[in-house]
């Protein structure tokens, strides 16, 4: 077998360490720097990204055994076309935060700048590496290089920010210890920790109990990580108190890699047939994916702060992408997937959206939006269209996501589904609508005599700064040629890799 | 003994039964505990009770700590080492990584702790609920 080696899947792992680790002494010598080097670390990395991505579409895999030592012996990192798809995404999404960051930091967490980016670096290499490893162990090593980082920058934020990333640690750490306590179980029968050699191991071991039970401990915990209900009690409070471009980047990231482990692990470390037929994990996973998208936009509609209410419409998001894992057909599989991309780009431009909200008025309560569309035209363009592509609206790529999920469900015979993938866009709608209606026709709404002082109050025309309003263009832009393009790249990215023992 | 209480099953699987034990005990601090020290002290525990469980999976009876019998002589000779004598690294050093994980979340978690009494003066649950809500 012809295997492609080349350094680039560990390059897009060192590129941010070793730029995570520069700047604290930059920082100590000349401060200014930090942001552009912090920025050039992160341009370059997305530059090797979507090399990789070139590279991986016209000659397949790549592979890197790290210290020459060949796999199983050693750690080696691989990249195929659904991992480069992750690559690419996060990499743009991690970049246009980081511009964003900018002035956002400034205001709001003053002078600690070099210890954001730093972090902020160290949570990209985290993120790289989680997709482009193939090593069980390793694999763990990354998710909580992700979850520390992640940690940290919760606790930037003010007010209960800190016991809110508390709670993040708490369960947290014990999504990572049911993974760990998986990998040890996998390797007790295996042992080995590489994926592919796993993959060739396992079959003959289905039966074996000891299997099955790190295969349960390996579900529970990474759902855990990626917040699925009911197990997504950390995330509403770690959401909506960190600052606004930390809300952006870890709802873009962390909980979207969470769902990649998710679908490595079980569709190509074991076989499809494992989770189908040996234990019937698909079936539940589908059913809580279900009650996540109803009960998290259920949660979302009762929610004032704009923030909280982004946080609990992950919950339900998240439930679209399990919805997608859970169906083990094609189409839902090409649906969760894309859903990963689409969601990861419709929820960090909505926070995006309510963090130059909150840069300009500081407003952070919906019916203190009024009249928003005359203050700041732009943002509220940005959340509209964010907004279209949450409920499914074509072109946008949300419609496109949603309608490979229903015509899974459909191929499945699973109608119930279908109805609550439309029930939970109507949900939605719901919320999503009476931000809008609050933004551009307060006139129809009885004043509040509580409300906050809006920005109505002083209408003229005062849009966040550009370093903030680009990254958001382009998010937008994102949504809407993710969606004209997704048959691109559903055939170059996602086809590829479709898992063989899938239904269709 | 009970009837169904099967006493060789315990034996058998010692570091299993220890383990479930352990990480029982951390459960019940992170869940049953109001005081947030304490919630970490279970996190604690929870997590090596993994750990020593990981690692008793490389033992072996009869076996030797990785270190090849009569020294660097017995490789020269070209004979391939008998893994049954020896345990197997491994699982120590994948858990000395994991170790020096949970430290890194431990060391995270007190400072956060830190702030959180700075802050509300308190890091029992129930108090500080209150005055989050009264802040």
């Amino acid at each position: 077998m012809n295997v492609q080696q080349s350094a680039i899947p560990v390059l897009v792992v060192l590129i941010p360490l070793v730029t995570s680790l520069v700047l604290p002494v930059l920082g100590w010598w000349y401060r200014p720097a930090v942001f552009p080097v912090a920025l050039a670390g992160l341009a370059v990395t997305c530059g090797t990204a979507i090399i990789a991505a070139y590279t991986v579409v016209v000659g397949g895999p790549l592979h890197y055994y790290l210290g020459g030592w060949a796999p199983p012996w050693g750690i080696e990192f691989r990249i195929d076309s659904l991992s480069v798809l992750m690559l690419v995404l996060l990499t743009v999404i991690t970049l246009l935060i980081g511009i964003y960051s900018k002035h956002s930091v400034l205001k709001e967490i003053p002078s600690k700048e070099v210890p954001f980016y730093t972090v902020y670096l160290l949570l990209v290499t985290g993120l790289a590496g989680l997709v482009s490893t193939a090593d069980m162990f390793n694999l763990y090593v990354f998710l909580e290089i992700t979850s520390l980082t992640s940690y940290a920058l919760v606790s930037l934020g003010g007010g209960a920010a800190v016991v809110s990333a508390f709670r993040y640690v708490i369960l947290g750490t014990v999504g990572a210890a049911f993974y760990l306590l998986a990998v040890g179980y996998l390797y007790s029968m295996t042992g080995t920790l590489n994926m592919a050699d796993l993959a060739r191991i396992l079959p003959g071991l289905y039966s074996s109990t000891t299997v099955l039970v790190g295969f349960a401990f390996f579900v529970i915990g990474v759902s855990i990580k990626m917040a699925l209900f009911p197990m997504h009690s950390w995330l509403p409070g770690a959401y909506s108190d960190a600052p606004s471009a930390v809300s952006a980047l870890i709802a873009a990231t962390t909980t979207k890699v969470a769902a990649y482990v998710l679908i490595r692990v079980m569709f190509f470390v074991f076989e499809p047939r494992f989770s189908i037929d040996v234990i019937p994990v698909t079936t539940v996973l589908a059913w809580m994916g279900s009650i996540a998208m109803i009960l998290g936009s259920v949660m979302a509609i009762g929610q004032h702060d704009f923030k909280r209410m982004l946080a609990y419409s992950s919950v339900a998001q998240i439930g679209y992408i399990v919805l997608g894992v859970g169906l083990a057909n094609e189409m839902g599989f090409t649906g969760g997937v894309l859903h990963i991309v689409n969601h990861a780009f419709m929820k960090g431009g909505l926070f995006l959206v309510a963090g130059a909200i909150v840069y300009r008025t500081g407003v952070r309560e919906i019916r203190g939006f009024r009249n928003l569309s005359g203050k700041m035209p732009v943002t509220a363009a940005t959340f509209t269209l964010c907004a279209f592509a949450m409920v499914g609206i074509p072109p946008t790529g949300g419609f496109f996501s949603k309608l490979y999920l229903i015509l899974g469900a459909i191929n499945a015979g699973q109608w119930v589904f279908v109805a609550v993938i439309v029930l939970s866009s109507v949900l939605a709608l719901a919320y999503l609508f009476n931000v809008l209606r609050f933004m551009y026709f307060p006139r129809d709404i009885p004043l509040d005599p509580e409300a906050h002082p809006s920005p109505s109050d002083t209408i003229t025309r005062d849009e966040a700064p550009w370093t903030m309003l680009g990254p958001m263009i382009a998010v937008a832009a994102g949504i809407v040629l993710l969606g004209l393009f997704n048959g691109e790249i559903v055939r170059r990215f996602i086809e590829p890799v479709i898992p063989v023992g899938l239904g269709r | 003994m009970p009837s169904g209480f099967n006493f060789d099953f315990v034996v058998g699987h010692f570091n299993t039964v220890t383990y479930v034990v352990l990480m029982m005990i951390g459960f019940y601090a992170m869940t049953g505990k109001t005081n947030l020290v304490k919630k970490l002290v279970g996190m604690n525990i929870f997590q090596w009770s993994i750990i020593l469980f990981v690692v008793s999976l490389a033992a072996k009876r009869g076996a030797t700590i990785p270190i090849a019998l009569g020294g660097h002589a017995s490789l020269d000779g070209g004979t391939a080492l008998d893994a049954a004598q020896y345990v197997n690294p491994l699982p120590h050093v994948l858990m000395l990584t994991a170790i020096v994980v949970g430290v890194a979340i431990t060391g995270v978690a007190l400072a956060l702790l830190l702030r959180i009494y700075r802050r509300y003066g308190t890091l029992e649950e129930d108090e500080l609920l209150e005055r989050i809500r009264h802040s």
